[in-house]
């Protein structure tokens, strides 16, 4: 998405591409919490998807490296203003794990290992937007960074990507997660600045 | 906040790196580790002020999920966030969240079952 410049192949500077309104570029990734780090073993994790009329499906950590995974490359863009272009990811998509999902809700909740929700519409998870990611840079993800799995929705301030990542609850209303209750925007589109409430 | 947000992690990661292994009460059992990465509740005194017009750092507040009561520089405080998360130090529940932004404070006291604030 960035205008590189022909025969320019080096680090992009600021200058060359277009960034979210009030956001400003990094090459680090700086590490955001609300809380202590959860430690949760490969062994004992698991991705528990629960539909409005209460069925659940379930991944363990070996079933769910069996499903097919990508390796995007996407832009992030944190609410704190800081945005990290071009990191790649392996997970697995979200349009995988809900193929088989029976379900006619709007709305998804995705809660964490250590208590954390954000709040986000299905569709926001479908269509190629958004992942279940286990690896970062090619390395697996860092427990700093969400490991052993965060969300990945790329499109959205990156407090909807929620690391350690648990399962979703799939409903008919909408439910504001952890900051979407205490004053931040409820979708959170970077490019629209939905920050806080009211923008 | 962004790359000096990281700096400050770094910094304050040095003194830690005790295992936490506390688990909160209606969740399943999360080990946690404790990187140190909070402040004591004094960093809520200037916005806190800002809100209740009066010295908060002097209040006393008790955790709805474990009853442990204490004063409020005992909270630990994670600012390294979009707002500041404010934990019991005795269960990690979250007592008290403060965001500030667009001229707004947002004050969530839901894990609080009340702040004792001396007024003189
Ligand atoms: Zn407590």
């Amino acid at each position: 998405m960035g205008i590189v410049s022909p025969g320019f192949h080096g680090r992009r500077r600021q200058g060359d591409v277009k960034l979210p309104p009030g956001q400003y570029l990094t090459d680090d990734f700086p590490v955001l919490s609300a809380g202590p780090t959860p430690r949760v073993g490969q062994d004992e994790w698991e991705f528990v998807v629960t539909t409005e009329t209460g069925e659940r499906h379930r991944w363990s950590w070996r079933e769910f490296l069996a499903l097919p995974s990508e390796t995007p490359t996407v832009d992030i863009h944190c609410v704190t203003k800081w945005s990290k272009l071009g990191t790649t990811w392996t997970g697995v998509s979200l349009d995988t794990l809900l193929a088989d999902v029976e379900t006619t809700a709007d709305y998804a909740l995705a809660r964490s290992y250590g208590g954390y929700t954000t709040n986000l519409p299905l569709e926001d998870l479908l269509d190629g937007r958004a992942w279940l990611a286990y690896r970062f840079d090619g390395e697996d993800l860092h427990p700093e960074h969400g490991g052993p799995v965060r969300l990945l929705v790329p499109h959205l301030y990156f407090w909807k990507s929620a690391k350690w990542v648990h399962g979703l609850d799939l409903l008919t209303q909408d439910e504001p997660g952890f900051w979407e209750t205490a004053g931040y925007h409820d979708y959170g589109d970077p490019w629209l600045e939905q920050r806080y409430q009211g923008d | 906040m962004g790359a000096d947000a990281e700096a400050g992690m770094r910094a304050a990661g040095a003194g830690g790196g005790a295992a936490g292994g506390g688990a909160v009460p209606g969740a399943e059992a999360v080990v946690y580790e404790d990187t140190g990465a909070y402040q004591d509740g004094n960093a809520l005194a200037g916005p806190l002020s800002e809100v209740f017009g009066v010295d908060v750092t002097r209040a006393a507040v008790r955790c709805t999920a474990c009853g442990l009561a204490g004063p409020l520089p005992g909270l630990r405080v994670y600012a390294h966030a979009p707002g500041a998360v404010a934990r019991c130090p005795g269960c990690e529940h979250v007592v008290l969240r403060l965001v500030l932004g667009n001229g707004t404070a947002w004050l969530d006291l839901r894990g609080t079952v009340g702040l004792r604030v001396p007024l003189a």
